[in-house]
């Protein structure tokens, strides 16, 4: 079993203290408003709001009416109008439109707008350009980071994947950078630094800088270690189908901010619920590592425990009764609760797993990573593209394919792309050519240079910026080397030899013994290391952008508690998925570590892929 | 995996009998609103003041306030110039510095194209992409296009953050954007003129044979809606425009099977015009007619001469594969068996048998693996009486057969 708390493992930081930060920043920047007023919150904020200040304390500070941004108009009669959002020039357009029709209606209101977690200038632009600078307050709520659960922090930021990996934007940098100097400032300062990517050197850069600025802290660091990676370092993994609990739940019916939506077939009623899915759920916490074929027997043994505690009743005494009602009635009834919801979870996932043949797909997974009858995997693909079975599994299958074999034979690409085309929607052309950049799915270069390919494309475009453009967004892609990579690493066990899954070897349980993440299995390498010597064969294989640094006095190292030397912080850029977490509470117990990950955002390979599409206005 | 889930069902037994006491104490349950969310919550709490707004908004006439609008109540800076100074006496390094932090700038010093490209360098190297498209900003308002465009065609990290910034604000000039515009045309007519205009546009090889599918299958789908609408003849429930090429020929094959190929809704005219694969072919016309129950259709897809003349049946798709198709619409077990019978390989037609409980070809087979322990153990499935029982029995007392257990 992979239990999450073990004997002698090292305290975590109490991370609520962020909550409380983030709490008191946002009631302070509601009260430059003194009065009533109604809010509008960004959708992808209102989750994590509801998780920081709840309605009750929002009320407190005179906050009226609430209404999610929909950037359509308003039917709001309040006089003071505030808008929490994330700084997105088309939310500001529409605010802007709404100021001025006001002004057209001689309307007049106070507007504030509090930009979380920064503002960027582009927006300030906007405001100018529309003529309404002079008509909002605006503010930054430095909302940088929610925790999860006791050892994942998110920064909530989906939209960091696509804008800096596929548009090569680097605005979140710097958000990044002021999240590490957040903890840094709450829980001490960490004295080594490893990394991997572009984007982690920048985010490494930017916190330097930002720390050079502010004072040093002489408190006793609560963690010495963090990895920074980059999400394109692996592909891979996130592309992956999850057989983890926690992943499983979160493919098929999508985690929010910690927390589910479980419809009537889970419930076994005729009405949904949510539920947070966290350490404080007990049984959840035992079975959310667990691959799924151990979930069954674990809930069955927990449900005969649960009918023997009750049947204790039957031989009780009045004063026993009483202790039991008083103790343990309230505990079991919890259990009993939560015990029926994830059984009920679980026969839905099953049910739907097996509706799609969830075997011969994962068998094809399994053959891809091996490398193993690609044909075959091939056929099973196209086949399923035919048969329309599901827009983002089948590319995501594509993907798999082109990332495993170095990209696809130019036939297989122009056939599959085709093909799938023709199933779902021939405007899907933008979503391959986001692919295509991103080095998701492309076609094998036979020889071409890329200044044979440029020149080609300059000379049916009149205008040489299209190829131009094409080095620039080039310069981002990079080449997949994933068997040389798998091999080196030892990422695939041997096939042949059994795998036990009730008694997990290694991180490969995750995803049924046959492969162990390539991001987990890095950090893993480079923490026994205490650096990248030894790998230089590996990082060349992942386009180099490697680094370790050491910093802090070496008295701030004898000064850090003992127990902060293992804890590990892991920042995954552009998103991490639960079984990558999974696979890293392994790993700590293995180490007699802990890992606390920080991630720009929870993906899984859904959330991954529609990021890349383009396929609607 | 399939061991486990009796487990599962067992322990859903256990759970749900589990006799509980009369007292409902609800505090250690979260109270749920009917649509699930949990009461108090920020999301709950929305959806209620939308749904007031819905049972009838509040009428309250705005004041009409005589006092001047709000003084400038900067918390932050604009780009354009500030009186202070000496802040516009700072360097390169210094602005962006400034700039980085949220503190004060000046950006109107920077005149010359030297000033300007060492300001953008500048931002560049501390990878800010906020501060980068800041001094874009600024650049695109004080350079001509054509400088602007020469000076970022060196410089590769500015050259896509001035691209993203232009596409979020609207300007879209290269050709897979132009090309996406047409998702926002909403009315058909003008999305497939649109998508004819984008025909002589650059594009490679490959993507242009695309753009010209998607304008021939808007132009068609619009006709075949145009004329069904005419005829009044099926009872649709979904329009086929905008829909992929795959899904229109499931339509065609639904409703105009058999049409000649002359007409644009037939189904070989659709094959042909969109090149459309063999093997894709079987599959969606096989989906359409045996969702409509059209065994004889469904027969026929599979029917080829040899050339000898006979007919024989042959498949692209793998016949265990027809059959999971078919047994997913309902065949029923005679025309399941004949195709489980069609399956090559001995292993698949076997469990497919079993799976669809096609006794015949069951018997058949372990009759010829000369299985007598198989046959008595299947025996025991079938009815007494039957004539699958009778006919196992019949093979056991045979005694010409050389069973091997």
């Amino acid at each position: 079993m992979a239990h999450t708390e073990w004997k002698d493992a090292p305290g975590l930081p109490d991370f609520s203290l962020l909550k409380r930060l983030a709490r008191d920043q946002l009631i302070f920047l509601l009260e430059q408003l003194p009065g009533k007023k109604d809010l509008f919150i960004d959708a992808d904020l209102m989750s994590p709001l509801d998780r920081i200040a709840n309605v009750t304390i929002l009320k407190q500070h005179e906050v009226d009416k609430l209404y999610k941004v929909e950037l359509k108009p308003i039917v709001s009669s309040s006089d003071q109008l505030c808008f929490l959002i994330r700084p997105r020039i088309q939310t500001v357009k529409w605010i802007s439109d709404l100021v001025n029709a006001d002004k057209v209606a001689g309307r007049f209101r106070r507007y504030k707008i509090i930009f979380t977690p920064q503002k960027f200038y582009a927006c300030e632009t906007v405001l100018e350009e529309q003529g309404v600078y002079g008509d909002v307050t605006t503010d930054e709520w430095n909302f940088y980071i929610l925790p999860l659960d006791d050892d994942i922090l998110s920064l909530e930021l989906p939209e960091f994947f696509r804008d800096n990996f596929l548009e090569g934007d680097q605005r979140w940098v710097t958000t990044a950078g002021s999240a590490l100097r957040l903890l840094q400032s709450v829980y001490g300062s960490f004295s080594k630094v490893y990394g991997i990517g572009r984007c982690a050197k920048m985010v490494y850069e930017s916190w330097r800088e930002l720390m050079e600025d502010g004072e040093q802290r002489t408190r006793q660091p609560e963690f010495a270690k963090v990895f920074l990676v980059d999400r394109d370092v692996d592909f891979v993994t996130p592309l992956c189908s999850q057989v983890v609990y926690e992943g499983l739940v979160d493919d098929l019916f999508r985690i929010k901010c910690g927390s589910v939506e479980f419809g009537p077939d889970v419930t076994s009623s005729d009405k949904s619920i949510k539920v947070m899915l966290n350490s404080q759920d007990k049984v959840f916490s035992e079975i959310r590592n667990e691959h799924f074929s151990n979930v069954f027997g674990f809930l069955s043994q927990k449900a005969k425990n649960l009918q023997t505690a009750y049947d204790k009743r039957r031989g009780m005494d009045i004063q026993q009764m009483k202790a039991f009602v008083a103790d343990e009635l309230k505990g079991l009834k919890q259990e009993h609760r939560l015990l029926s919801l994830h059984i009920g979870a679980s026969e839905s996932m099953m049910k739907k797993k097996t509706k799609q043949d969830f075997q011969e797909l994962l068998k094809t997974e399994h053959s891809l990573l091996e490398g193993f009858e690609i044909r075959e995997c091939i056929t099973y693909i196209e086949e399923h593209i035919n048969r329309q079975v599901s827009m983002i599994d089948s590319l995501r299958l594509l993907c798999l394919l082109s990332i495993t074999e170095n990209g696809l034979l130019s036939k297989d690409y122009r056939s599959l792309k085709a093909q799938y085309l023709q199933s779902y929607g021939i405007e899907h052309l933008l979503t391959f050519a986001n692919l295509r950049q991103l080095g998701l799915l492309e076609e094998q270069q036979a020889g071409e240079t890329l200044t044979v390919m440029e020149s080609k494309v300059g000379k049916l475009v009149n205008d040489k910026t299209v190829g131009k453009l094409t080095d620039a967004f080039s310069s981002l892609a990079k080449k997949s080397n994933f068997r040389a990579l798998s091999k080196r690493l030892a990422l695939v066990p041997k096939s042949g030899e059994e795998y036990d899954l009730r008694v997990p070897r290694d991180m490969a349980y995750v995803f049924s013994g046959a492969y162990i993440p390539l991001s987990c299995k890095l950090i893993e390498q480079v923490l026994e290391r205490d650096g990248w010597t030894g790998m230089e064969e590996v990082t060349r294989m992942l386009n180099g952008q490697e680094f370790a640094v050491t910093g802090g006095s070496s008295s701030s190292e004898a000064r850090s508690k003992t127990d902060a030397q293992r804890i590990v912080l892991v920042m995954f850029l552009g998103g991490c998925t639960f079984s990558e977490i999974s696979a890293l509470r392994f790993l700590g117990k293995e180490r007699g570590c802990r890992f606390i990950v920080v991630t720009t955002a929870i993906t899984n390979s859904s959330r991954l892929l529609e990021a890349l599409l383009d396929n609607s206005a | 995996m399939l061991c486990c889930y009796s487990q599962l069902k067992e322990s859903k037994r256990a759970v749900n009998s589990i006799l509980v006491d009369e007292d409902e104490d609800e505090d250690d349950v979260e109270r749920v609103s009917w649509s699930g969310e949990p009461v108090g919550s920020i999301s709950w709490s929305v959806k209620e003041t939308a749904s007031s707004i819905r049972s009838g908004s509040e009428q309250s006439f705005p004041k009409i306030d005589t006092t001047p609008s709000l003084s400038k109540q900067g918390s932050g800076y604009s780009l354009s110039s500030l009186s202070i100074d000496f802040v516009s006496d700072l360097s390169p390094e210094e602005t962006v510095r400034r700039m980085q932090k949220g503190r004060p700038f000046s950006l109107e010093k920077f005149r010359s194209l030297q000033d300007k490209l060492l300001l953008l360098d500048e931002a560049v190297a501390v990878y800010d992409g906020n501060v980068i498209t800041a001094v874009l900003i600024f650049l695109k308002k004080s350079l001509s296009k054509e400088i602007l465009f020469r000076e970022l065609m060196a410089r590769d990290v500015a050259l896509r953050h001035y691209v993203h910034y232009l596409k979020e604000m609207g300007e879209q000039k290269l050709l897979l954007m132009h090309y996406k515009e047409h998702l926002n045309i909403k009315d058909e007519g003008r999305r497939r003129d649109f998508l004819k205009s984008c025909l002589s546009l650059p594009f490679s090889q490959d993507d242009a044979t695309h753009v010209q599918d998607h304008y021939t299958l808007l132009e068609r789908q619009i006709i075949i809606e145009a004329d069904a609408e005419i005829f009044k003849k099926f009872p649709r429930k979904a329009s086929i425009l905008n829909m992929p090429i795959i899904t229109t020929l499931y339509y065609s094959c639904f409703y105009h099977y058999g049409e000649s190929e002359g007409t644009f809704s037939s189904p070989s005219n659709i094959r042909k015009t969109f090149r459309i694969s063999e093997k894709q072919y079987i599959l969606t016309a096989l989906g359409a007619r045996a969702k409509l129950k059209s065994w004889f259709d469904v027969d026929s897809l599979f029917n080829t001469k040899n050339w000898l003349g006979y007919t024989k049946k042959k498949s692209p798709i793998g016949f265990h594969r027809v059959v999971d198709i078919l047994h997913k619409n309902s065949a029923p077990v005679q025309v399941l068996q004949e195709y489980v019978n069609l399956i090559d390989d001995p292993d698949l037609k076997l469990s497919g048998a079993l799976k669809y409980k096609c006794h015949d070809v069951v018997i058949n087979t372990y009759r010829d693996l000369k299985d007598r322990q198989q046959l008595i153990v299947y025996r025991e499935k079938l009815e007494r009486d039957s004539p699958e029982y009778r006919k196992i029995q019949e093979l056991l007392n045979n005694v010409q057969i050389r069973w091997k257990n």
